[in-house]
């Protein structure tokens, strides 16, 4: 694991709008099979960095390297995104909504209709099935999104995002809108599916505890440097950059963390839970 | 007593009041009718049903005298036609300039201000514009329904195309469609309840287009033959021809909902159970 070549790299990435420095001299790495949570008050740049690593922004200085190449600056098959929410596609069934990314071939149907014919149909079929079966939604395939509940339609955003078989999985708040209840089963859900499939992830989160829990790696954003004449002049940072063990207490650790002097925003961020 | 505001009919109630205006008008013109017809018997201006049932006999079930054709018949078709193919036209247009200025920035670039300009233009103004350049046929009519309707399908379909949740483009994205296979299976099946909708709020306008047409130029249609019959002041064929409109479009309104509801029923669910 150690030697292992990192699969995203940040080389002194910058991002500023005008005059206001969002993100500064962001050097990390990052390897394959790690989970990243990314915490930090709101407004500190959270969103920026995924909107960058998802290609929608691009980085005002450094370069950002996946698999040690320039990542493209539009969205692609190498990102999967999960959002809070608007993930899923409500005019295609559960079942319809994991072929997507299939139908979105090459072949000549493809690229006319975005659709898929035949045995390549079939086939399509039954991988967004055994996918829907592994999230647990097999009995709801034919249902419409507006027929499932929140945690449902989330668990259909990251099946339909899985079955293009990511570099990079990115959850933007993903659990945010869902009751506590249902976000511990989605929890379970991440994490098995994480272990199994060996995945990288980005998830951020405001729920610092959630951040504990899940990731093998907890970054916090925050700025370092202030100017109280000009709050926009200083970017954020990774402040924290902490590898998470769960075999030991997490909690303990976040307990620290939030009782750390120079972590200002984190006290009012999030309770332990 | 509870107030006002919290006071519902049962459903009898609802269908009774629902009624009720439509029987009050009725009684209204009937004693109109019948003061005005007891003082003078020929008076044309409010006709008994019964001269009503005859005209009604006369225009649609008796061929006409001078060309032997059932003429309301004639007439309707020829409207029917007209407002098909200039709804189509419309529709069709809207569809692709609507979704093609919603999604791609370098067509709605040239295109969203010209087509905000047209819109602004008063379709009626131009219609002299429309005989000259395309004579009198059919083709001027058609295209007078197209230039009043479809900038407004296309405004309205455009903003439709802006209003989908950026978070489903990115996700289509990462899922590696191309810009066309995005607008196909994403955009277009989304849009495609909302064009119904906008053709059934812009039906109103089109008729009024048609029959203005039709009343300058034509030699059949229903806008044509109210305004022909209107000089001999014959109320007895203009009111059933106005309610046989007004029939014709509430039946095109209906099934335009009918068939959203069942092309489209993961639309109507997302939006509840909004009965209009």
């Amino acid at each position: 694991m150690t030697d292992q070549k990192p699969i995203i790299e940040l080389n002194n990435v910058w991002k500023e709008y005008g005059d206001n420095v969002v993100l500064e001299r962001l050097n990390l790495s990052v390897k394959a099979g790690e989970f990243v949570s990314i915490v930090g008050a709101s407004g500190c740049g959270k969103t920026t960095f995924l909107n960058l690593m998802l290609g929608t922004e691009q980085a005002s200085r450094g370069e950002i390297l996946l698999d040690g190449a320039p990542l493209s600056a539009e969205p692609g098959v190498e990102r999967g995104i999960v959002f809070q929410r608007y993930s899923v596609f409500p005019h295609m069934t559960a079942l319809q909504n994991c072929m997507l990314g299939d139908e979105f071939s090459r072949s000549l149907s493809g690229l006319l209709l975005g659709r898929l014919v035949g045995k390549a149909k079939s086939d399509a079929r039954d991988r967004a099935m055994a996918m829907l079966e592994k999230v647990g939604l097999a009995n709801a395939a034919n249902r419409y999104p507006s027929e499932l509940s929140g945690g449902m339609q989330q668990r259909l955003a990251i099946a339909q995002a899985l079955l293009k078989q990511p570099r990079i999985l990115l959850l933007d708040e993903p659990f945010g809108a869902l009751d506590p209840g249902i976000r511990k089963d989605m929890h379970g859900l991440i994490g098995e599916l994480w272990q199994e499939q060996q995945l990288t992830v980005f998830m951020i989160t405001h729920d610092l505890s959630e951040g504990f829990q899940l990731g093998s790696r907890l970054w916090v954003f925050d700025k370092l440097r202030h100017d109280p004449q000009a709050p926009e002049r200083f970017g954020a940072q990774v402040t924290f950059d902490i590898p998470l063990h769960h075999d030991h207490a997490s909690a303990e650790q976040m307990n620290e963390l939030v009782t750390l002097p120079g972590t200002p925003h984190m006290a009012a961020l999030n309770s332990a839970s | 007593m509870t107030r006002i505001i919290n006071r519902t009919p049962n459903r009898y109630g609802r269908i009774l009041l629902g009624i009720l205006p439509f029987a009050i008008l009725l009684l209204f013109y009937l004693s109109a009718s019948d003061a005005r017809l007891a003082e003078n018997p020929n008076d044309k201006l409010l006709p008994a049903f019964s001269s009503f049932a005859e005209a009604i006999e006369r225009m649609a079930f008796e061929p006409s005298k001078r060309t032997g054709e059932y003429l309301m018949w004639q007439d309707t078709g020829a409207s029917l036609a007209r407002l098909a193919m200039g709804v189509g036209i419309s529709g069709l247009i809207g569809l692709i300039i609507g979704i093609g200025n919603g999604m791609v920035p370098y067509m709605r670039s040239p295109l969203s201000p010209l087509v905000t300009a047209l819109s602004l233009i008063p379709p009626m103004a131009i219609l002299p514009i429309l005989f000259i350049v395309f004579g009198l046929g059919e083709l001027s009519k058609v295209v007078l329904i197209v230039i009043g309707i479809s900038p407004i399908i296309i405004r309205d379909l455009q903003l439709r195309t802006d209003a989908l949740p950026n978070e489903q483009l990115l996700k289509a994205q990462t899922l590696g469609g191309n810009s066309w296979q995005i607008i196909v299976r994403v955009v277009l099946p989304q849009i495609m309840p909302r064009l119904i909708e906008a053709v059934r709020l812009t039906l109103g306008s089109a008729w009024l287009f048609l029959i203005a047409a039709e009343a300058i130029a034509a030699t059949e249609g229903l806008g044509y033959r109210i305004f022909l019959v209107r000089r001999y002041l014959s109320m007895d064929v203009i009111l059933p021809y106005v309610l046989w409109i007004t029939a014709l479009a509430f039946a095109m309104d209906w099934s335009l909902k009918r068939l959203s509801l069942l092309a489209f029923p993961w639309y109507h669910k997302e939006q509840g159970s909004r009965d209009d």
